[in-house]
């Protein structure tokens, strides 16, 4: 009985201990080390970046030195752009403002159309996921509605809304939308029995299952296809407004070609680089957070 | 009518594949007592999981019916409880909420917030998790999930304990003592209790009566077996106990010689 009883308290008591002390070490680690240790870790991070960075600009400049070169040298865009650059706040007339207006512009479409995308493409996902007879019936039809390129929608929904602002909107969230729908639609089929099984013992109703076993159990596949869906807005709605005009990213980018302002268009493509990169990161946060702890079961 | 709390009767069960009928359960009938610990055991693919599925409302029965307090069981409820063999937590929920959830849904006209949590912490000191109650599943051992399992099963206060295997995944060790540790919560609350095992020892340790079931397909109670030990009941002193080890011959030569397991029946 004594043999049993040590066994049983060994077997117990070192793992909380063990826990315990992993958790206290790494915040440690975390806060007390030394600012120049982190200084040198953020370095090792940074420098291969900042090389590739250099060489890069190195070889463009090279390329683009030749005085008949159709495509400007990145001290050729410095000096052509200045006024762009200095000035991301500039407030003028009509189309004339800075490139910060224009971004703004640009995500204020994408985050009502994709808003939208997302409210609507969780429920359908949702649908599609829960019931046998709504995925018979939409899947195939989602299927060869989300083959259809982004920019085909527009013309009929300009046709439909008869304006420039609402048919953009509407090309941000038919274009969001599938990924989302469809991964939902597998993170939901994907919900392990037991947890089903859990609410019917528990007799959880259809809203109450909805919030506390569906959305988290299906947390992960949502936020992929939200991560998917925010890359897919934001490459359509520079392509949507190059055709409806107005404030946005997308028309200045086509005013600067017609107005052959080549230096312009780069300086535009790096804020809708760096912009874009920065929603996705974002939605993975968002993700990160969310699902903490969906992750392992 | 029958007197008894629980009782099974008359359960077939069947499924039909490609045109092909597949008997799993035929002619399962059982009556438990309020208060009893039944334990079923059986060769994998017998169709015990099936039954227990079945008296927990998660599958139905083709034909026969279960009867709880006097009333037809054919939906799950919380009145008839389940610990799941991999013990079933949601892991974006804490070890807490887990538990609360159920105890919420359960109590959510009869007991106040506060008592609400009393009653969850209760639980959770009944299986000595309390001092894990903020930790996610992720975070915690196999032995101490099944814990958690049992917690959030026994605050629903059920009529009914359904055990699915519920130490199948733990080591020797870990079983132990939770068989130790389910003994002594159904010597405190005097649970009624259906366990599905394939341990010989943990069943004539655990049970009042043991039911053994026939191969499959078509599996049906081969035997019962009553045993007789006094409770309360400690592993060590019962090793060399004549009726432990008489029980213990029993449930074996049914299960090995009668019933000797054949692969592939068909």
């Amino acid at each position: 009985m004594t043999v049993t009883n040590l066994k049983l308290k060994q077997d117990a008591m070192p793992r909380p201990a063990a826990r315990v002390i992993a958790f206290t070490r790494s915040a440690r680690v975390g806060s007390g080390r030394p600012l120049t240790a982190r200084l040198v870790a953020a370095a090792t991070n940074i420098v291969p970046l900042l090389v590739t960075l250099a060489l890069i600009l190195v070889a463009w400049q090279i390329a683009c030195s030749a005085p008949d070169s159709s495509l400007p040298s990145p001290t050729r865009v410095l000096e052509e752009s200045w006024e762009l650059i200095a000035h991301p706040f500039y407030v003028g007339q009509g189309v004339d403002q800075g490139l910060f207006w224009h971004i703004a512009a640009s995500l204020q479409r994408v985050a009502i159309g994709y808003a939208l995308a997302a409210v609507v493409g969780i429920a359908l996902g949702a649908l599609v996921g829960q019931s046998q007879l709504a995925m018979r019936g939409l899947d195939p039809i989602f299927q060869v509605l989300r083959t259809v390129p982004p920019l085909a929608w527009l013309p009929l929904s300009l046709a439909a809304f008869q304006d420039g602002n609402p048919s953009a909107i509407f090309v941000i969230f038919i274009t969001a939308i599938w990924p989302i729908i469809i991964n939902t639609a597998v993170g939901i089929r994907n919900i392990p029995q037991d947890y089903q099984n859990v609410a019917k013992v528990l007799r959880l109703n259809a809203l109450e299952y909805f919030a506390k076993i569906m959305l988290p159990a299906a947390a992960p596949y949502i936020f992929t296809g939200l991560r998917i869906g925010i890359g897919l807005s934001w490459l359509a709605i520079v392509a949507a407004e190059m055709l409806i005009g107005g404030v946005g990213i997308g028309f200045f980018i086509w005013d600067a070609w017609n107005s052959s302002l080549i230096s312009d268009i780069i300086v535009a493509l790096i804020y809708v680089g760096i912009v874009g990169f920065l929603l996705d990161r974002l939605i993975a946060l968002v993700g990160r957070i969310v699902t903490r702890g969906t992750a392992t079961a | 009518m029958t007197k008894s709390y629980l009782s099974l009767e008359l359960i077939d069960k069947s499924f039909e594949r490609g045109g092909t009928r597949t008997e799993v359960l035929k002619q399962v009938s059982l009556s438990v007592d309020k208060g009893e610990f039944i334990s079923i055991i059986g060769h994998s693919g017998c169709g015990k999981s099936t039954l227990l599925n079945i008296v927990a409302g998660l599958t139905q029965a083709t034909t026969g019916v279960v009867l709880l307090d006097g009333r037809v069981a054919d939906e799950p409820g919380p009145d008839r409880a389940v610990v799941f063999q991999n013990h079933s937590l949601l892991p974006w929920l804490t070890v807490y909420e887990n538990v609360r959830l159920g105890v919420d849904k359960v109590f959510s006209a009869t007991k106040s917030k506060a008592e609400r949590h009393d009653w969850t912490m209760r639980n959770l000191e009944l299986v000595q998790m309390a001092h894990a109650a903020e930790k996610r599943p992720s975070e915690i051992s196999g032995g101490m999930k099944q814990r958690v399992g049992i917690a959030r099963a026994l605050a629903m206060e059920p009529k009914v304990l359904l055990l699915d295997e519920p130490f199948g995944a733990l080591d020797a060790l870990t079983r132990a003592h939770l068989q130790d540790q389910v003994m002594q919560i159904h010597a405190e609350l005097g649970n009624t209790v259906l366990m599905i095992t394939h341990d010989v020892d943990e069943a004539v340790l655990l049970s009042d009566r043991i039911v053994m079931m026939t191969n499959g397909p078509s599996a049906r109670i081969g035997e019962i077996l009553d045993v007789p030990l006094a409770r309360p009941r400690r592993r060590i002193e019962l090793a060399g106990d004549r009726t432990y080890l008489k029980c213990r011959e029993a449930v074996l030569k049914f299960l090995y010689e009668r019933h000797r397991f054949v692969e592939a029946a068909e």
